[in-house]
């Protein structure tokens, strides 16, 4: 069987042209390579839907299309706080195809970005307009339908949202690890507090016993250090090329510090 | 396989050719265009050998969708330097930056790219621009050293 390109008007076309045989064409840096294996056959569906390449923000949230790219991020000033992200996101080639909608799916090794969308408690909007969290999404992802947009809360200051990403090869690499932490803060005390990793699991997981350390108390190299030791607590990190699960679970800590450290 | 005409420039050059469905960019470029200086190394995106700007950005030819061209303007090594060379080949030449040459018209699209967007770029704006371009030759010095060098106007075409 051969591979059949169609073009629709609008994303809401193709999710009712989707059916169950048919792959959707994100920015299809990771659709590509399947089809260029020969691994993807049959229907193939796009779009050229100007609605999902804006970035509408608003007071407290910003609203990304999912056709936007890692590079659309890096050129939009009010996402300063996702530029590390979207930077650390393959090589400039692979920065102007790559989309939001295309990494919310994007399994082990990749989905940086989708870490930080989750470690910021983002809502992922599809086609039909229905919403939910980003965890829910996640779980259920193989049978979400097609994405529009994803609705991501700002951090209120610049030092409540951190990022960073671990990997081998410099300066580009895949993820050995990546870590995201939004700190929110009230009159001194964290509350809300979200950490998520990457590369720990089939998909961006959050880390909860350590954002249960953190909950409700005042940042201190102290309470980073109880954190850390909590890191991957109820996580069960893989093992494959590029680390073992060992290696994950005992580096994993040591990063989830440095990130909170930067936060103090 | 359904085949789709495509109408393009390709350099300086406005082109027709048809595709047939689900074949990438680089395939069609070699075969539907005939423009055999974007090179074939991976097919995974991982390489960078097959770098070409399309509307000015470099792209990975192997993973764009070739009828998402319709109507762009994709440059390749092969629109550098018609008349002569261009100053970041004569700045490849003296600098020994091509050994073997197969990443080398990929590193000069992506040299491009920079240089058109950023004509003086930093060093490790440089690294930054070949990051997705691997050299299992050169060590890479030579190139960053020549793209610095057409950059801070040593070498002019
Ligand atoms: C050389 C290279 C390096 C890379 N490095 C990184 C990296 O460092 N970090 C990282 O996170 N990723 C990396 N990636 C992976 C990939 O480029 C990114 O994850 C990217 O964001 C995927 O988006 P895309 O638009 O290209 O996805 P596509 O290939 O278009 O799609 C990927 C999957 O998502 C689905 N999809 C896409 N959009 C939607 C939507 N709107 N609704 C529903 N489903 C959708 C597709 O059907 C497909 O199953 C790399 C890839 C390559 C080739
Ligand atoms: S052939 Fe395209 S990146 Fe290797
Ligand atoms: S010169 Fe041989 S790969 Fe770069």
């Amino acid at each position: 069987m051969a591979v059949l390109v169609e073009s629709h008007a609008t994303l809401g076309d193709a999710q009712r042209a989707l059916g169950s045989d048919g792959t959707y064409l994100g920015g299809g840096t990771l659709v590509m390579r399947e089809v260029n294996a020969g691994a993807l056959q049959g229907r193939i569906l796009r779009t050229s839907d100007p609605a999902l390449r804006q970035i509408r923000p608003s007071l407290d949230s910003v609203e990304i299309g999912a056709g936007v790219t890692m590079a659309m991020i890096l050129a939009e000033r009010d996402l300063a706080h996702l530029h590390p992200v979207a930077r650390a996101v393959g090589g400039p080639q692979v920065r102007v195809m790559a989309t939001v909608g295309g990494n919310l799916f994007a399994v082990h090794p990749y989905g940086d970005l989708t870490v930080a969308l989750l470690a910021l408690g983002a809502r992922v909007v599809s086609a039909g307009g229905a919403q939910r969290p980003i965890e829910d999404f996640l779980r259920e992802r193989d049978r979400t339908g097609l994405v529009a947009t994803v609705q991501v809360p700002r951090p209120r200051e610049p030092r409540g949202f951190a990022f960073l990403k671990v990997s081998r090869v410099k300066p580009k690499g895949v993820s050995v690890l990546s870590v995201a932490a939004h700190l929110p803060r009230d009159g001194g005390r964290l509350r809300g507090v979200r950490i998520a990793f990457g590369a720990m699991g089939p998909t961006p997981l959050r880390a909860q016993a350590a954002e249960r350390v953190l909950e409700g108390s005042a940042l201190t190299p102290d309470l980073i250090a109880r954190a850390a030791a909590a890191a991957t607590d109820g996580l069960d990190p893989p093992t494959d090329a590029l680390a073992s699960a060992w290696y994950r679970r005992e580096v994993a800590g040591v990063h989830l510090r440095r990130l909170l450290e930067r936060m103090l | 396989m359904a085949m789709k005409p495509v109408t393009f420039t390709l350099n300086t050059e406005a082109k027709a050719a048809f595709t047939e469905d689900g074949q990438n960019l680089l395939d069609f470029l070699r075969r539907g265009a005939g423009d055999l200086s974007p090179k074939y190394g991976c097919g995974q995106g991982t390489c960078g050998a097959c770098t070409v700007l399309v509307d000015g950005e470099p792209h990975l030819s192997c993973l764009v969708l070739a009828e998402t061209v319709q109507g762009r303007r994709v440059e390749t090594t092969a629109g550098l330097g018609q008349a002569r060379p261009h100053a970041l080949q004569e700045a490849f030449m003296e600098r020994f930056a091509a050994q073997c040459g197969y990443c080398t018209p990929g590193m000069l699209m992506s040299a491009k790219a920079l240089l058109d967007r950023n004509p003086r770029p930093s060093r490790e704006e440089v690294i930054e621009a070949i990051a997705g371009n691997l050299c299992r030759c050169t060590g890479y010095e030579p190139i960053i050293a020549a793209i610095l060098d057409v950059a801070e106007g040593r070498i002019r075409a």
